[in-house]
């Protein structure tokens, strides 16, 4: 059978079609899940995908964490299913508290589009096990709250257990403490990060590379094998 | 209607560069002697029944859960004057 994974759209999701069109080439079989059907639709997983969902208003992801879908994946990602948030998604699973910490305004306070160098520092979880460890990848960033804060403590925490999965190589982009591109659950299986490796799975667009792909591969691999 | 309003602010360990930025414009319109700003955000909630103790509890269930991140945000509730 077909790995199913979900792609969800909320009002404002600009890069799910992105998302689904990486989840094929990977092999999977992408699934539109829309915001307010509480189904899953028997999906495998499930992707947050970038945009502005609800404007950004009040604070980015704070109003689509409470979407009827969201009830559902954060049941779902706490017993287990892999959940991928990619820029507005990775600030909707903070905001759930499916991952610790916030995203705030970039701390130069302009909009950020380039393309940029990540260092691998986790490839045990459920997204990131086609990488090596300290394998450095280029893909697209966009964004204006990407500044990803935690308390000391989290911090700490984060570090002392890996899982700080990427972090920006050379520049770093938005104020972000200690260079945090992405992070991840205890158990791994949920993964937030703010650049799009959705926009870097076909040489002929994006960073001209396919660094990006991975995070489809690993996926797939990870529940086929389970 | 009685109204309610929740101020929420960054607390003061998080970095707030739209404030920074909002200072740093000040001394050029000549407003001088401010030596730091803040930005945060103000809610009016205007309440269909009487402010009581459970409305006020329900109220400061929304700030803490919705309105503001307690992450990085603190907030204040508190009950407008004269209505």
């Amino acid at each position: 059978m077909t790995t199913r994974v979900g792609v969800v759209t909320f009002p404002g999701s600009l890069d799910d079609r992105d998302a689904q069109r990486a989840v094929r080439l990977a092999g999977a079989e992408p699934v539109a899940l829309w915001h307010r059907d509480k189904d899953l639709h028997q999906v495998d997983a499930v992707v947050l995908p970038g945009g502005f969902s609800y404007g950004d208003y009040l604070r980015a992801g704070a109003i689509s964490r409470f979407s009827p879908v969201m009830a559902t994946i954060i049941e779902q990602a706490r017993l287990g299913m892999p959940v991928l948030g990619i820029c507005n998604g990775f600030q909707v699973l903070t905001e759930s508290h499916l991952l610790p910490g916030a995203m705030l305004r970039n701390n130069h306070l302009h909009f950020i589009c380039r393309d940029q160098k990540l260092r691998v520092e986790n490839a045990t979880t459920a997204w990131t096990s086609d990488y090596q460890v300290g394998q450095e990848i280029s893909v697209p960033l966009k964004n204006m709250d990407g500044r990803y804060t935690a308390d000391p403590r989290t911090i700490e925490e984060l570090e002392a257990e890996g899982r700080v999965v990427f972090r920006y190589v050379d520049v770093n982009p938005n104020g972000s403490i200690n260079d945090i591109a992405g992070i991840t659950n205890a158990a791994g299986n949920v993964v937030g990060l703010m650049p799009h490796p959705e926009h870097a799975v076909e040489p002929l667009v994006g960073t001209g590379r396919t660094d990006g792909l991975p995070f489809f591969t690993s996926v797939l691999k990870q529940l086929v094998s389970s | 209607m009685a109204r309610v309003v929740v101020d929420v602010m960054l607390k003061p360990e998080i970095l707030d560069p739209q404030g920074q930025a909002v200072q740093r414009a000040l001394p050029r319109l000549g407003f001088t002697g401010i030596a730091d700003v803040r930005q945060g955000k103000r809610f009016e909630l205007e309440l269909e029944g009487p402010v009581d103790d459970a409305a006020l509890a329900r109220i400061r269930e929304a700030a803490e859960t919705f309105l503001a991140n307690t992450v990085i945000e603190d907030f204040t509730v508190r009950v407008e004057d004269g209505q």
